[in-house]
């Protein structure tokens, strides 16, 4: 299938915090925008649609914010979509935008993600009773705790894996000035002694609740040869796949959406060996435990072997395989953002740009988001090159 | 036997959000707890109120905030015969366009007539201020015929607040009649009698529990009713010990994956009856029921499940359910 090639030209976000007090949802997201426009040398004036993500409005009781954010985002008279895909939308968003360019509909597209969770409670939102239903729901950790331990059964990894990605992450983190987390004194020791929450995932082992939001300018080939931009993150494949909540023998420790999804990725991007031929990755892990998850779930480790990578410090910055060089998720967490974020370390990494936390030499990187009940996956692969 | 219809049940979702304002909507209710209303000007020249936060023009942020009357004219209405609950009057009132005095837009706002033939496009109106101002739109209780005499005073009486306004709650309430399905209501009231059922699909003869009415996997109707055991095995289960708004259970409990023997999917519920960090994958469990005046139809009839005290089920008889 021909299509334009499309390339990141500029990446905007804003420094995480857990609470905004001092801007509005709309404040917020234009801090983000404002960097990105800045960062691809481009104004409002340049931008021909405008794609907007988040996660479930109950997070901020705001009914499809995309409405009021219109103004705010130059999107008058211009397209203006909202994406929405549970915590993977970030990522699915980056790719709506792409997608628009791609096809040659537009030459430049701005896409915008965000989350202000310090407007509510997502523990709760994510907990409302059901009538008739047993109440023994408890927010993400609750929904995702038991398949972590099935993980844990099913490879038979030792008990402190989980503590080694959470203590390598906010090490990591200390490297992002955007970061929300920065805890210096994180150490394996430091998070296996942290309170268990959801046995078996422990507190040092969960994401924080941020407010945050991260934009992306993509444009096309052609748009980005009449700039003068000499490092865009191009973008060799994305994929998205996503598969039911629920399903009798429902694999919810190695889905199969996401190996599908990853399967075609790799082959779009012209890659047969993952682990030797990408140079970093940026996962989305919001529990410490999803990285060996997903690292079995990509192809970058074999069934049950995920967790040997991370055990060998393999994910580590100056490792085989880095693995969330930003700090991931578990050093920021404005949810509908998130996987936006993921997206933008990957450019950030082979634009080569991502300052402290950059890997020496990298120039092809992953991006992945998921998001439900581990049932919408998005990813894409970008490239210092242009794909073959 | 007559086909019974779905169950319901009322619904509430209502939470208290905190918004923050920002710098341009901060001015604004800020102006509204000292009785002053604050419009934005706009790159062109015109006032704009409430202020929008970027101009629509520029796109850049609306930083020229000036004072505008608290009296106006009607530009357009709409009459609100019933009012409901929430509205700034419990009598039949306008909702109203009132271009104020030194803006360019209208704002849209309550007025608190008699009747309809008391408003018309072109009357002139004033503000009914709150006498306890919050710093929020209804510091303005509504508008007024500007020939009514005023009855409250046209300056904040806390005029000591100098602090700026940062934010509002923003409460929601949503109440919803929640309608469980045909084949959830089956198995609802199928409880009620002390019995699991479940559906098997046609196609891949796997039994869902509750029954969904339709295959996820080959998207086919299952309509073979399949009653299950009330024992099992847990499959995987995580100890909840984080507190939370909202829970019913109180920490720390175990909240578990239970295959009902017969059953094709495990379903969560809970595990009592043994500590916590005894419960193990595999543990074999029985429904704890509670007595029989207490039922309803609901899956919490079964007030929790307990170990059945036989030999854990073999790793490999579930794995496929993790």
């Amino acid at each position: 299938m021909s299509h334009t090639l499309a390339a990141v030209i500029g990446v905007g976000q804003t420094h995480h915090r857990a609470k905004r007090e001092d801007v509005s949802i709309a404040g917020l997201l234009r801090e983000a925008v404002d960097r990105a426009l800045a960062d691809a040398q481009v104004t409002f004036d340049d931008i021909d649609a405008v794609v907007v993500g988040k996660a479930p409005d109950l997070f901020e009781g705001v009914m499809m914010p995309e409405l009021y954010l219109a103004e705010a985002l130059g999107a008058a008279g211009k397209p203006l979509l909202r994406v929405h895909t549970a915590g993977s939308v970030g990522g699915s968003t980056s790719i709506v935008a792409a997608s628009l360019v791609e096809a040659g509909i537009h030459e430049r597209v701005l896409t915008v993600a965000f989350e202000k969770q310090s407007e509510s409670n997502a523990m709760w939102a994510l907990s409302v009773p059901v009538p008739f239903i047993m109440p023994v729901h408890a927010g993400a950790g609750g929904y995702f705790a038991p398949h972590v331990r099935s993980y844990i059964r099913r490879s038979e990894a030792p008990n402190h894996i989980g503590a080694i990605v959470a203590a390598k992450d906010r090490q990591n983190a200390l490297k992002n000035p955007y970061a929300h987390l920065h805890n210096a004194d994180t150490t394996v020791e430091s998070v296996l002694a942290s309170q268990m929450l959801w046995d078996p995932i422990r507190y040092d082992e969960t994401c924080p609740s941020s407010d945050g939001a991260c934009a992306l300018v993509i444009a096309s080939e052609a748009a980005v040869e009449r700039s003068d931009i000499k490092n865009p993150a191009w973008i060799h494949g994305t994929q998205m796949r996503s598969e039911p909540t629920t399903a009798a023998e429902r694999d919810q420790v190695n889905p199969h959406a996401g190996r599908e999804a990853a399967a075609a990725l790799w082959k779009q991007a012209g890659i047969s060996s993952p682990i030797d031929e990408i140079d970093c990755a940026e996962i989305y892990v919001p529990f410490s435990w999803f990285e060996p998850m997903w690292l079995e779930n990509l192809g970058f480790a074999e069934q049950g072997d995920g967790w040997r990578l991370t055990e060998a410090g393999e994910t580590a910055l100056d490792g085989k395989i880095p693995v969330n060089m930003s700090g991931g998720v578990l050093s920021s967490n404005p949810i509908g953002a998130s996987g936006m974020l993921r997206f933008a370390e990957a450019s950030l990494q082979v634009m080569g740009e991502a300052g402290e936390h950059q890997v020496d030499g990298a120039r092809k990187a992953l991006g992945h988001a998921y998001g439900g009940g581990s049932q919408f996956f998005a990813m894409w692969v970008v490239g210092s090159d242009k794909p073959r | 036997m007559a086909e019974l219809g779905t169950l319901h049940a009322p619904l509430k979702v209502e939470f208290d959000y905190t918004r923050s304002l920002g710098p341009t909507l901060s001015e604004f209710m800020s102006g509204l707890r000292r009785h002053q209303v604050v419009g934005g000007r706009l790159a062109d020249g015109t006032v704009v109120v409430p202020p929008p936060e970027y101009d629509p023009q520029t796109l850049d942020p609306v930083k020229d905030l000036v004072p505008v009357a608290d009296e106006g004219i009607v530009q357009s209405w709409t009459w609100v015969p019933e009012p409901v609950k929430g509205q700034p009057l419990d009598r039949p009132f306008a909702w109203a366009l009132v271009l104020l005095d030194g803006a360019d837009r209208p704002l849209l706002h309550a007025v608190a007539v008699d009747s309809s033939d008391a408003i018309e496009t072109g009357l002139r109106v004033r503000a009914r201020w709150s006498d306890e101002p919050a710093g929020a739109i209804t510091d303005i209780r509504w508008f007024e015929p500007a020939d009514v005499a005023s009855t409250s005073s046209t300056t904040a009486s806390t005029g000591s607040t100098t602090e700026a306004v940062d934010g509002i709650i923003s409460p929601v309430h949503l109440d919803y009649d929640y309608a469980a399905s045909p084949e959830e209501s089956k198995f609802f009231r199928g409880l009620a009698d002390g019995k699991i059922l479940g559906q098997r699909c046609p196609k891949c003869q796997k039994v869902y529990v509750p029954p969904r009415g339709a295959c996820p996997v080959d998207g086919v109707p299952t309509t073979d009713e399949v009653e299950v055991a009330d024992h099992g095995t847990v499959t995987t289960f995580c100890i909840v010990n984080v507190p939370f708004l909202g829970q019913k259970i109180e920490p720390p409990y175990v909240s578990a994956y239970v295959l009902l023997d017969g059953a094709d999917i495990a379903f969560l519920h809970l595990i009592l009856g043994v500590e916590a960090s005894e419960v193990r994958m595999g543990m074999r469990v029985k429904a704890v029921w509670k007595p029989r005046d207490e039922w309803g139809t609901t899956i919490e009839n079964i007030s929790h499940f307990e170990p059945t005290g036989e030999p854990d089920a073999d790793f490999e008889s579930y794995r496929i359910h993790l």
